[in-house]
């Protein structure tokens, strides 16, 4: 049986009266591919947010490649190897891209809490930030402010930053929404370059693009699991059909 | 800051030693004192995002515990000046437990609740803190059997002081905890999702934080002499806290400036202008409408544009 990376069961989570997440059970073999789809208001974000500890769960068991992680805080899943992006652009508006990658690089070093070393003394975590932005195509506009750069050049630093703290579980949430084609399509061979030592799971509403980046899926309706399997065995379900065609 | 400001500055934070008038060496002994204050709130407003409105709690605690340890107690001024701080430091530390449950108006609210609590414990303890007469008769150190009761070694002494302060805060801002702290204040989600504990980040700020303001409240006890529940007032947070705001938040300079301008308005031109605190509010209101960055990088985009024009005429 191959290892877990990510192993939940029974995961709840209420708002009031509401329940977002509902009884959830979801296995993501290490290495896989695995898209969430479902539609608006079907608990997916919510999901991630519940997985990283930046939403405590009502009931019900996370685990990370066999850790339980349930309800610890974000900080603590980041250093156990749980990385993610936002689907809002959550960068930092002051800084240059080298910047961005070297605050995250710095949240896995004890460098973090010393109020005395200048940074730019530390040689080697700007070369570090400078490897990450290539790896994503950037490093020629490693010192530019965040301000004067392109949406689509911010999406790939969301990744980049996500890839900093090199993950063994990435939690890409909708890294294509609000690109052009062409962004759509550089994107994905970035994310199809991403080495296999990392399981990625992914939201995204671009079924074309979604459906090739993925090994298995995830359908979630109404906070639930509705259909879960291969490309091709969810694609057929009737059940996926009718959440799409009638919402 | 370019190597010509900085000699320039330097200048001037030397000329009191020279001039021969010893109000305004003692005036600029003020400046200093006040400078190094609005530079450890600078860390919680500009880098941290955290406005406080008490943060005169940490200078005249170590004001009135500097007082009442070297003239009630009767210990040395060495003894008294660390204790004056550790017991301050351990303070915020504490005060910073509480404050840190909120942020944004909350936080504001529980540092003005701590501030005016202390303001009020001040006039009620009257066997410790002398109440409303506060306590006089603190004498100045005289360390290595230097007097410092004349006016400019006392601004030799301040000087040291300051440029140690800010030494040292230049440091935080540049290290790594500096980063982190600016991270939070900009992205404080994002920063959990990196590996960053916020909220540790955020509390060892405010106890540095504290921890400056004390030193700035050993060189106000000393200045003056004496100490009295004002020091702790709601209206010595927010003289502070506008101190920072006018200078510039988030900038090394920013303290100094807002320093020099709110010490020089009190003290020099309140003796020429009965209603100078209505001149005070016009100051501040011209700095928030035309330059509400804060004055020293209000000047220093200004300063852009002036040399920017004549290139773009060619």
């Amino acid at each position: 049986m191959t290892a877990s990376a990510l192993e939940i069961r029974a995961l709840r989570k209420q708002f009031g009266g509401l329940p977002a997440v509902d009884g959830v059970d979801l296995r993501v073999p290490a290495g896989d591919r695995r898209l969430i789809l479902g539609p608006n208001g079907a608990g997916k974000t919510t999901l991630f947010s519940l997985i990283t500890g930046e939403l405590k769960p009502s009931a019900g068991t996370i685990r990370l490649f066999g850790d339980d992680i349930t309800g610890i805080a974000p900080y603590d899943c980041a250093r156990r190897g749980l990385a993610r992006t936002y689907q809002i652009l959550t960068l930092f508006p002051r800084n240059t891209l080298r910047e961005n990658v070297v605050l995250a690089l710095l949240g896995l070093s004890p460098l973090r809490l010393d109020p005395l070393t200048p940074l730019a003394r530390r040689r080697e975590l700007a070369e570090r930030a400078l490897e990450t932005l290539r790896l994503v195509g950037l490093e020629r506009l490693a010192d530019r402010p965040l301000a004067a750069t392109a949406y689509g050049e911010k999406r790939r630093l969301e990744i980049a930053l996500a890839l900093a703290q090199q993950p063994r579980l990435l939690l890409l949430d909708e890294p294509l929404a609000g690109l052009s084609r062409e962004e759509r399509r550089d994107l994905q061979t970035l994310i199809e370059s991403i080495p296999r030592s990392i399981t990625i799971v992914l939201i995204e509403h671009d079924m074309d693009t979604a459906l090739s980046l993925a090994d298995s899926i995830t359908v979630m309706q109404h906070g639930r699991v509705l259909v879960e399997g291969t490309r091709a065995a969810v694609v057929a379900d009737p059940r996926v059909r009718e959440v799409y065609l009638v919402g | 800051m370019s190597r010509l400001a900085l000699v320039g500055l330097g200048l001037l934070l030397a000329l009191p030693l020279v001039i021969e008038a010893p109000y305004y060496t003692d005036t600029a002994s003020q400046i200093l004192i006040a400078a190094v204050f609005a530079a450890s709130l600078n860390l919680l407003v500009g880098y941290g995002g955290l406005v406080s409105l008490g943060h005169a709690a940490y200078l005249g605690t170590a004001a009135y515990l500097t007082a009442y340890l070297s003239v009630t107690v009767g210990l040395g001024h060495g003894t008294a000046i660390v204790l004056a701080l550790l017991a301050t430091a351990a303070m915020a530390a504490a005060f910073g437990l509480l404050a840190l449950r909120a942020s944004g108006i909350g936080f504001l609210m529980i540092t003005l609740a701590l501030g005016q609590t202390l303001w009020g414990v001040a006039y009620r303890w009257v066997g410790v803190t002398g109440g409303d007469n506060g306590i006089v008769g603190v004498t100045r150190p005289a360390p290595f059997g230097l007097d410092l009761s004349a006016p400019k070694p006392f601004y030799a002494c301040v000087l040291i002081g300051f440029l140690i302060a800010m030494a040292a805060i230049a440091a935080f801002v540049r290290s790594g905890l500096g980063a982190s702290l600016m991270g939070s204040r900009d992205q404080p989600r994002r920063m959990r999702m990196l590996g960053h504990n916020v909220w540790l980040v955020q509390w060892i700020s405010f106890v540095l934080a504290g921890f400056w303001a004390a030193v700035a409240g050993i060189g106000f006890v000393y200045y003056h002499a004496f100490v009295s529940p004002h020091v702790l007032a709601l209206t010595n947070s927010a003289e502070v806290l506008l101190m920072v705001i006018a200078g510039g938040a988030g900038t090394l300079l920013g303290p100094l400036v807002g320093a020099a301008l709110v010490v020089i308005l009190k003290n020099v031109v309140s003796a020429y202008v009965v209603r100078w605190m209505m001149l005070l509010g016009l100051v501040f209101l011209a700095i928030v409408v035309f330059m509400p960055e804060g004055l020293a990088p209000g000047a220093r985009a200004l300063l852009g544009r002036l040399r920017a024009r004549p290139t773009a005429r060619e």
